[in-house]
């Protein structure tokens, strides 16, 4: 089975000169949830307007379920949906006139029982008849979503979806997206929220200044770049370390009263309980401990900030 | 050919029409009336018959093409320019759909709009004054490809606008000066003959012209000339339209 996304040497110069994609290439496998994660400006919505048909490509090739997107256009973006990041609806159209439009504007006859389930499962179905423009902003985007399923895709792309969202809609977002993958979608979002990558996503590509400088799964990539935590919480605080200790870079934290300890969880020996049996013998006492687990935000602002 | 599509967008802009139907017919009732109670009842009764009909019959077809002029263009730059404006037409531009299939819709709504109301203004103008139209074929024939074409050309101005008062300045001053001076309610011989060799130069004298011809059997120009010439307007705008879909011009990025 070919990708549901193939990205070629993918290069996007605009006519101001700055170049927001150079050379990138990316492939996406059917029914995953792959999170693209950037800073602002790092080429993400540039990505996904070129695949969409919004943007043209400067050079590269562009591949849907093994589909070239300028020559068989009709074919690939039958099969696509774009939430894109920035609200933008027809303000005097029913929620029910306009999501039945998207269905046609991609090809598709009239099918009053999908548009139904889909204003159902988006909690829309009670503002059919509103007109958008009387809709709240989360309403709104939820109006967006449904547009993008109006054609029952089966590459999904969600632009910053929960940006500026309330809790209760990115719940429900994340739901609704693990319940398309279910039925066999693929999902593609953008987002420089961490958490919604790491809660999402099976895969994780990150991108910076126009190059994907990493794809990993989101677990091996946790595992790769993670470094645990070890925290101690002193009985007395102290002011600086024994001699023995400095070497094995250890921190004072919060006045005294913490020990930090990093360590890798690869490492062949995580250096613990050596650690452990040196405060003992030179007498200093702990109350508690706690290990922690670096997020992917760490991770993530540790490879862009290498890559600067 | 993405049937649904077209149907779609065709739909959507006819559906725009009609919420504004009380405007968009009543404007230009009460407007043709407007003229006909001036040009026609006040300042005709005191002009002999041109062309062998009385002056009220006479600029009933200018005011018709005067009319489908400005409404074709108004309706369809607007018709475009209104979803890049508000950046609905990131949705168009993803569909499965080509260039040709979103102008046949949008260019489509337009003109049928324009011919809604160019029909309506004939009804109006049938109160006012006795009314023949010896070649009716040819009538609805201009009918159609002035509509179409001034759309087209609408459509073309309202991709190159980048705000709200380009979209004006086009039809205000050019196509607003071309359609009073272009024989709307006059005969071209009523005009000195160096005004009548640069009235050659205006577009518009040929379509008022060969419509005429086709409501009272004469014209200033051959309607053959004017057919020809709304012909030609019609492949250079549809040229412009291909090449801007082609390069993506103000469309894309």
């Amino acid at each position: 089975m070919p990708p549901a996304l193939s990205i070629r040497n993918l290069t996007k110069t605009y006519a101001s000169g700055f170049t927001a994609l150079k050379g990138v290439d990316l492939d996406v496998q059917p029914g995953e949830i792959f999170a693209l994660l950037g800073p602002n400006g790092a080429g993400k919505t540039t990505l996904i307007g070129i695949v969409c048909g919004l943007v043209n490509a400067s050079d590269g090739v562009v591949h849907v379920h093994g589909d070239d997107i300028v020559v068989d256009y009709r074919k690939t973006r039958s099969i696509i949906g774009l939430v894109p990041q920035e609200v933008s609806l027809d303000a005097f159209e029913s929620v029910w006139a306009t999501v039945s439009y998207s269905r046609g504007l991609f090809g598709k006859g009239r099918n009053p029982a999908h548009v139904e389930g889909l204003l159902r499962a988006l909690s829309l179905w009670d503002k059919k008849d509103e007109k958008v423009i009387n809709l709240s902003g989360g309403m709104k985007r939820r109006v967006m979503i449904a547009k993008a399923l109006a054609h029952e895709p089966k590459l999904l792309f969600l632009d910053e979806p929960t940006a500026g969202v309330d809790v209760e809609l990115r719940r429900d977002m994340w739901e609704m997206v693990r319940g398309l993958r279910a039925t066999g979608v693929t999902i593609i979002l953008t987002t420089h929220y961490i958490e919604e990558a790491e809660e999402m996503a099976d895969r994780i590509g990150v991108i910076s200044k126009g190059e994907i400088i990493l794809v990993e799964d989101k677990a091996a990539l946790m595992q790769r770049f993670g470094k645990k935590k070890l925290e101690l919480e002193l009985v007395e605080p102290l002011s600086e370390l024994p001699a023995g200790l400095a070497a094995r870079g250890l921190e004072i934290t919060d006045a005294g009263r913490r020990l930090v300890y990093s360590y890798d969880t690869q490492g062949e020996r995580t250096g613990i309980t050596a650690l452990l049996a040196e405060l003992s013998s030179a007498g200093i006492r702990f109350r508690d401990l706690e290990t922690r687990q670096s997020s992917l935000e760490d991770i993530f602002v540790d490879l862009v900030r290498e890559r600067a | 050919m993405n049937f649904h599509a077209v149907k779609a967008i065709y739909t959507f802009e006819m559906a725009r029409t009609f919420r504004t139907i009380m405007q968009s017919i009543i404007s230009p009732v009460v407007s043709t009336s407007l003229y006909f109670v001036v040009f026609g009842a006040a300042i005709g009764s005191r002009i002999e018959t041109i062309d062998g009909v009385s002056y009220g019959a006479f600029i009933v077809p200018g005011l018709i093409m005067m009319s489908l002029l400005t409404l074709s263009i108004s309706n369809a730059s607007f018709g475009i320019y209104f979803p890049k404006f508000t950046g609905t037409i990131y949705e168009v531009l993803s569909a499965p759909i080509s260039y040709f299939e979103i102008v046949l819709a949008y260019v489509g709504a337009a003109a049928t709009k324009s011919m809604m109301i160019g029909l309506v203004i004939l009804a109006t103008a049938a109160f006012f004054v006795d009314l023949q139209i010896q070649h009716p074929f040819m009538m609805v024939l201009f009918l159609v490809l002035t509509s179409v074409s001034f759309s087209l050309f609408g459509f073309i101005i309202g991709i190159w606008a980048d705000g709200f008062e380009k979209l004006q300045i086009i039809p205000l001053l050019i196509v607003m000066p071309l359609a009073f001076l272009g024989g709307t309610f006059y005969s071209l011989d009523m005009l000195p003959p160096v005004w009548q060799t640069i009235s050659l130069a205006n577009p518009v004298v040929y379509l008022v012209s060969g419509f005429r011809w086709s409501f009272i059997g004469t014209s200033d120009v051959s309607v053959w000339v004017s057919l020809a010439m709304t012909l030609f307007f019609l492949v250079i705008c549809l040229g412009i339209v291909s090449w801007m879909f082609r390069t993506g011009y103000r469309l894309k990025k």
